[in-house]
């Protein structure tokens, strides 16, 4: 179990030293100085595009660097031999995909943390002042983070198993088609056919449900979300991180180090 | 207690498209290891010795058979703590520098930060590193990378080294510090497992050694018990003989080549000596020198693996690209 926390950190470490994710944390917030700019185009909403905005970035950035870093995460250990270095010592297979997921994590937490400090700093800026109304971008960051748990969850399976650009492919298409669970609902409930429908109801079971964790429109009209609302995506986003990390540990386990 | 035990152990590789072709790396592998010596695995590329090393740190997994490090079977995560591996052509993390790997080695290990710091500095002195501890690794050579794998081996003081190729990529100076530090380490009772293409490491360094070929193992034992094996010969060097002197002992030697106005010639049998000294003197032949032919481990190979090599193609070794130089330089 100690061992997690020795490649836990190495993982963030090497993650802070990728130059990537300094243009990513750039770009986003480039993007929300040009929220700045549409904010005092768009006159007496500028506040809603601001938080439209700004959590878009994080979102978008915070994905772009779970995916791009996460795909890599167990391959480039295997490509590279380096894996020897860790598995030669008293490292459980497990430990070292448990560790690796959560140097991710902890990366994107740190990000996302950085983005946010500077997504508040623009706000305030922007609107000269900052009130309670204004925590609700809060809940829909954590939201955020809870789907960027489950895309690591994701970037690190396909990791185990598949090159980086297969890796990319599968994790994005399944974040697209985690957006568009409702609809798949609808389309099975409106398909008239009970096979139809089953399939359908069965696929939005099992795929992850991305857009249970759509928080940022009601954050931008300063709406609260309900607790449980937080509670179940939060039970949720853990269970299914579960699975998934547990699916990665069950293969690397089989897997030879050849 | 063995340091290394392997009883009948088996690996096949999967092969081809579809997965469904077998191929044999190491057949039914019986080998023991005592703790405080230096056991070298020889053999061509191809002969199982990076597979047997994998094998015994559960970096792959056996087919059949069993094996047990230091007491404990090789799943045993705890015997890891007690064994350092230095992995062939390793390969580090470009963005740490070396002595933050050593760090992160040390760590892995379970050493606390203290020692961890301890380590890195005594061990990258030790091994030549100590000015380049704040170097990125990408920026090391072949040579220094090498270094840099077996100071990560001895971080955290193992009792058991599994060194695959430590001598690969070092120049003689390099290769003389490892052998001295190999030393040092086993006269503190390490125990080492390596495996080497440089037969004259083995030669000068194993207290024993197996010979794999095709994932078999040809034999076992001190280089005098293998060599012992293998058939010996002497050498009779003869000043300007007559022609009829060399037809008399033609049936006797088995090589013979002329250089200016001296003849070398080969006496495979040690029972012929008394007669072919008889029939040279007898032919007024005279005689220069009479010397027994000192096999060396390439000779072994050459003579066991050789052969074969060179018909069927594809393991090539660097034993026997060494082997025609060691002869020139005998002659």
């Amino acid at each position: 179990m100690s061992r997690i926390i020795p490649i836990a950190v190495h993982t963030f470490k090497e993650s802070v030293r990728e130059k990537v994710l300094y243009s990513l944390v750039l770009f986003a917030i480039l993007l929300m100085a040009a929220g700045i700019l549409f904010g005092t185009i768009s006159v007496g909403v500028n506040e809603i595009v601001l938080i439209n905005l700004g959590l878009t970035a994080i979102s978008v950035f915070g994905l772009l660097i779970a995916i791009f870093i996460g795909i890599s995460l167990v391959w480039k250990e295997l490509e590279r031999r380096t894996i020897y270095n860790v598995l030669s010592r008293p490292v459980a297979r497990w430990e070292f995909i448990i560790g690796k997921y959560l140097g991710l994590a902890l990366t994107l937490l740190v990000n996302t943390a950085m983005m946010t400090a500077a997504f508040y700093i623009v706000l305030w800026w922007e609107m000269g002042r900052l009130g309670a109304g204004d925590l609700a971008p809060l809940e829909a960051i954590y939201f955020i983070l809870l789907e960027l748990a489950l895309v690591v969850g994701l970037a690190l399976l396909f990791s185990t198993i598949s090159t980086p650009v297969l890796s990319a492919i599968f994790s994005f298409s399944l974040y697209l088609v985690g957006n568009l669970l409702d609809d798949l609902r609808d389309f099975g409930e409106r398909s008239g056919s009970a096979a139809v429908g089953l399939l359908a109801r069965g696929l939005a079971l099992i795929l992850p449900d991305f857009g249970a964790f759509s928080a940022i429109s009601q954050a931008a009209h300063g709406q609260m979300i309900p607790a449980y609302r937080v509670l179940s995506n939060s039970l949720y986003a853990l269970l299914y991180v579960t699975v998934l990390v547990s699916a990665a540990i069950l293969i690397f386990e089989e897997r030879e180090l050849q | 207690m063995w340091a290394v035990e392997t009883s009948a152990l088996t690996k096949d590789y999967r092969a081809g498209f579809w997965r469904n072709r077998s191929q044999r790396a190491l057949d039914r592998l019986d080998l023991t290891i005592e703790p405080g010596e230096i056991f070298g695995l020889l053999g061509p590329n191809g002969a199982g010795k990076t597979t047997t090393l994998k094998l015994l740190l559960r970096l792959i997994f056996p087919t059949s058979g069993h094996a047990t490090v230091l007491g404990r079977p090789v799943s045993d995560l705890r015997s890891h703590a007690r064994i350092g591996y230095l992995p062939e052509n390793p390969s580090f993390y470009d963005h740490l520098t070396a002595a933050e790997f050593m760090q992160y080695a040390g760590w892995l290990a379970g050493l606390d930060s203290r020692t961890r710091r301890l380590r890195t500095g005594e061990l990258l002195d030790r091994v030549g590193l100590a000015a380049s501890a704040g170097l990125a690794v990408r920026k090391f050579s072949k040579g220094m990378v090498q270094r840099l794998g077996i100071a990560q081996a001895l971080v955290h003081d193992p009792e058991l080294l599994i060194l695959d190729e430590p001598m690969s990529g070092l120049d003689p100076l390099g290769r003389r510090q490892v052998r001295d530090l190999i030393l040092e380490l086993r006269r503190q009772g390490k125990t080492f497992l390596f495996s080497t293409h440089i037969l004259s490491d083995a030669e000068t360094l194993c207290d024993r050694m197996a010979i794999l070929d095709r994932g078999r193992l040809r034999g076992s034992g001190s280089l005098r018990e293998i060599l012992g094996a293998a058939s010996s010969a002497t050498e009779l060097i003869l000043e300007n003989p007559q022609p009829a002197a060399l037809d008399a002992l033609a049936h006797f030697t088995t090589a013979a080549v002329r250089t200016g106005d001296r003849v070398r010639l080969e006496i495979a049998a040690e029972a012929d000596l008394p007669t072919v000294l008889r029939t040279a003197l007898d032919a007024d032949a005279r005689i220069v020198a009479l010397n027994p032919i000192k096999l060396s481990l390439e000779d072994y190979f050459v003579a066991r693996l050789g052969s074969r090599e060179n018909a069927s193609g594809p393991i090539a070794d660097k034993s026997s690209v060494q082997a025609p130089k060691a002869e020139a330089a005998r002659r």
